[in-house]
Order: structure tokens, then sequence, then C-alpha cells
């Protein structure tokens, strides 16, 4: 149930799309495939579900080389290709049925496997309409039965929540989190809440090379923008003073911030010791903590700065 | 053989569901029925029980429909992206291949299980070569095979349903006029292959009742080459560089 890709490249023509990457994803785990557009994200995909294939290096799915076993690689897969493709003139079920033949599901289990995918995915009430009569969030929804039919053991969505609403996009979430639970689930997209919100690793990658590879915390520790604490100082009469004892330190950074002249943001090497040092100077000196809050380097950032 | 079947099937439902099958239905045997019966040199005005006339017009209603059918195959699938899908699927390409294949000459099948009755009522005016006949039929089963596998091969070189449509006709074209033209005016060697190429050369000896092993062949090799070009095609996104 694991993915392992070693050292793929991939060219179009002249063109280099992917640049000697390798990563793995582990059995149950959800990873989370980060990159502005066209780094790469969509042909990875595409190689691991066997649509393309790659021009050096192996790729294997649960074991198996997937260019020497395309149709037993498939069978494992669950794949929800870019831009949700569907065929539009079908009826949900029908084309659930449809699916669920084509990827290989036992006639005797197809409407119960049906079934479980409509609850699942919440198509009850859509599930005699034409797909082309649904909104974007319910073939989205299809989309993801349709990868789901046959249950297989890894799933892999290729921006499952571009153009959704907020509320359609924790749905999605919650259902991706729920599949993640029992399959190993591999996910692209450029919404980074998104990525934290559902994986459990994130990988990012640019111009064709895989720029960071960890959790969202791992990733955080790497960015050398790092963690910040925001400090309120209460009881004191001069700012500058305040100010002038805080840059004494050696170990963080100080710099004003607010209107009230008491506020300061703290870059700190370590942030429970730049915690420790300013409630002792604060006690020292007679003022004491108005509020001191972490707040974490956003993903955002992050991700800016490992693909500019 | 399931996943074939699946496909096919699926197709078919296609064509009936968007009423491409019903027109096609209506016009075929709406332009056959005319050219047989009514209109041209039809079987009054040749006074003989023979459905010559039928498979003469129903070669030309087969040679321009068969490309409406398989033009958005996978000129369509390409666009929309459902080739992608398709394609990830646990089967081969080939298989995909073969589903569409059966679809289109599945629903060609039916058409002509429609003209039964046209042989039927030819039987009883008078005395009918039913070996001709049946013969005729084969050579219309073949030739949509062959038309087919064009058409096939013409969709999944394009993602635009007109292209596909207009490259499948003047492939078709070539086959049935442009060969026998260049044999025509040609001598020996040639003239033979070119003669060998002409599709309509081998239809008419198949639709008068003269089955050779030649026509099959030709008939035969003209389908598997396409649908083998097709398959060649769709795998070149397997191209390592």
């Amino acid at each position: 149930m694991s993915i392992t890709v070693q050292n793929v490249s991939k060219y179009y023509g002249s063109q280099k799309a992917l640049n000697n990457i390798s990563f793995r994803v582990d059995t149950g785990e959800v990873v989370g495939f980060l990159g502005p557009n066209g780094a790469g994200k969509t042909t990875t995909m595409k190689i691991i579900t066997t649509y393309l294939a790659a021009s050096e290096g192996d790729v294997t799915v649960s074991g198996l080389p997937v260019e020497e076993n395309r149709k037993a690689v498939r069978a494992k897969i669950g794949y929800l290709p870019e831009n949700n493709p569907l065929y539009t003139d079908m009826q949900v079920i029908d084309y659930l049925r449809f699916a669920a033949s084509v990827n290989g599901v036992k006639k005797e289990e197809t409407d119960s496997r049906i079934k479980e995918m409509v609850v699942l995915c919440g198509l009850d009430s859509e599930k005699h309409k034409y797909i082309s009569e649904l909104s974007k969030g319910y073939r989205q929804r299809v989309g993801l039965a349709q990868a789901m039919i046959h249950d297989p053991e890894i799933l892999i969505l290729d921006e499952p929540t571009t153009g959704l609403d907020p509320n359609q996009i924790v749905e999605i979430r919650n259902l991706i989190r729920k599949m993640g639970e029992k399959k190993t689930v591999l996910l692209s997209t450029h919404i980074l809440s998104e990525v934290e919100a559902t994986c459990d690793r994130i990988l990012i990658i640019n111009k064709g090379e895989i720029v960071a590879d960890g959790t969202a915390a791992d990733l955080r520790k790497m960015s050398s923008a790092g963690d910040i604490l925001h400090l309120k100082v209460g009881g004191a009469d001069d700012p500058e003073k305040v100010l002038s004892v805080l840059s004494a330190q050696q170990n963080f950074l100080t710099e004003k911030t607010g209107e009230s002249g008491f506020e300061f943001i703290i870059n700190p090497d370590d942030i429970r010791e730049a915690k420790k040092l300013i409630f002792s100077m604060c006690a020292e000196n007679g003022w004491y903590i108005d509020s001191l809050t972490a707040k974490e380097t956003k993903l955002e950032d992050i991700f800016r700065e490992l693909t500019n | 053989m399931e996943f074939v079947l699946t496909i096919a099937k699926k197709e078919i439902r296609s064509f009936f569901d968007s009423l491409i099958a019903y027109i096609l239905l209506t016009a075929f045997l709406g332009i056959s029925g005319f050219f047989t019966w009514v209109y041209g040199s039809d079987i009054f005005l040749i006074n003989q029980a023979t459905l010559l006339p039928f498979f003469n017009v129903a070669l030309w209603t087969i040679f321009f429909f068969t490309p409406a059918l398989t033009m958005k195959m996978f000129a369509e699938e390409k666009r929309t992206g459902t080739l992608e899908f398709l394609l990830t699927k646990p089967g081969e390409d080939i298989q995909v291949i073969a589903g569409k294949f059966l679809a289109v000459t599945g629903l060609t099948a039916i058409s002509l299980l429609l003209t039964i009755p046209y042989y039927i009522t030819v039987s009883t005016l008078g005395p009918l070569d039913h070996g001709a006949t049946i013969s005729g039929y084969i050579g219309l089963l073949l030739l949509s095979g062959a038309l087919t596998g064009i058409g096939l091969l013409a969709s999944s070189l394009t993602n635009n349903q007109i292209v596909a449509y207009l490259a499948a006709i003047f492939t078709g074209l070539f086959f049935m006029i442009i060969t026998g033209v260049i044999s025509q005016n040609t001598t020996g060697s040639l003239s033979v292959i070119f003669n060998f190429l002409n599709l309509q050369f081998h239809y008419d000896a198949v639709s008068r009742g003269v089955i050779d092993s030649r026509n099959i062949i030709f008939f035969v090799s003209l389908t598997v080459v396409s649908l083998y070009l097709t398959s060649l095609n769709l795998s070149s996104r397997f191209i390592k560089s």
C-alpha cells in the first residue's frame, strides 16, 4: 500500500517537467502535494497512476514496479484526475455503475458499493440527475465516489477541492480524512490551509524538484522565518527603556509594533528560553506581562520562501 | 472481455441516450429504403428480385455515417479529459479500443437487422439469390469494420470531432475512389496494387455473392491495421522523452 518514487525525471520534448525527484508515501499516510502551478504535481500523479511513463527512474506501488504491472497497479489505485473529468451525459447512478464495472467490482457487490458511495459522498438526493445538471460541488463528490468505488488501497486526488465553496471544502476535507484512516492518500492542492487540515505530511515541489518533505511542524522548523512571539508589557513608563532592555538580550531580536509603544515582536532562536527570559526581565524591572502570544509562521510564508 | 463489453455497452447506451442512434437509424433506413424501393435504379426499375440496389446505397450511407459515430470516440474524451479516467482503469488500451469498435459495429449491425423486412419482402416478390444476399450483408459488416477502424484512428489523432470526421471521410475516400482512379490510370504491378487497395472493388465482389479470401483479407487487414495504429497512437503517451 505504499508508493515509492525514485530518481524520477520526465521530459516533454526538450522541456524538463520533473528533475530527479524521490519520495515515498507509506501505508495509511495522507500526504499533501504542494507546489505552484506547473511545478510538476499533475505529471507526478499521472506517472504514478500509469497514465504517463517516467523518462527516467522507478515508481513502485505496493512494491510493484508500475511500468511492468500497469493493470495490477491500476486496480489498486483510485484516481481523481485533474479537473475531475466526468461523462456529463450520464446519470450519477449509471456513471457510478460504469465506474464500478471498469474498476472490476464484482457484479453482486456493485449495488452495495454504489449505495455505500452515495451515502458516504452525500449524493442521495442527486443520484438520478444527469451529471451535466449538477453543481460543481456535487460533481466533485461524484468524482470522489468514482475514485473510491472499488475500495482501492491507494487514493490519488489531483486538486480535489478546486472550485468548491468553503462549506464544501470542509465536507470534502472531512471525507478525505475519513478515507485516510484506512487508505494511503496522495492529494495535490495549492490551498495551504487545506494541507494543514488534512495531511500528515507535506511535499513541496517546485520547478520539477522536491524542495521540502515533512510534517507542517518540520517545515516550520526548516523555515528561516521561525516562530515569533508577540509581547505586550504593562506597568512600565517608558517604552524606550523596555525596548533597550529587550534589545540587550543576545538570543533574540526585538522590534516595536502597535500604537501603544509597549508592544513588541520578538524573533527568538529558542522560543521556550525566550519566554523565561522575558518573564524574569519583567519581574526584575517591576513590569508585568500584559499578553504574550506565540505566532506560528504561516505555511504561506514557508511556501513562498521555498518556491520563489 | 468483461472490460471490453462494459465499454461497448456504455457507448451503445450513450448513442441511444443522445438520440444519435435514432437519428442515424432513421436516416439510414430512410435513405436506403428510398433508393431501394422508390427512386433511381430501384428494384422495380431493374425488375429483378435482388437486394443489389440496397447494397449499393447502403455502402454510401454507411460510408458517411460511420465516421459520425466514431468521431467523438477519442476526440471528445481527450478534450474533456475522460480518456485519462478510462486509461487509468485496470484494462489495456486495446480493450478500450475494442469496446468502442464493438459499439460502432454493433450499432451498424442493429441497423442492418432492421433491413431484414426488405429481405423478406424481396424474397416473396421473386426468386432471390439467398447466398448472394447473405454475402452482401457480410460485405456491409466487413465494410463497417474497416470504416470504424479508420474512424477510430482519425478520432484518436485529434481532440476536435470535426477534424476527426473529415479525416476519416478523406481517408475513406482514398480507399473508395482515389485508389480506383489511380489503378485505372496506371499499368502493371502499380495498377494491381491500387486495385487491391480499392474498397469498392472488394465490396462489389462480396455484395454480388463472390466471397474470395482476398476480399476478406483486405477488409480484415484494413481493420486490424487501423486499430493497431490507434493503439500505437494511444501508447505514444508512454514515450520516454
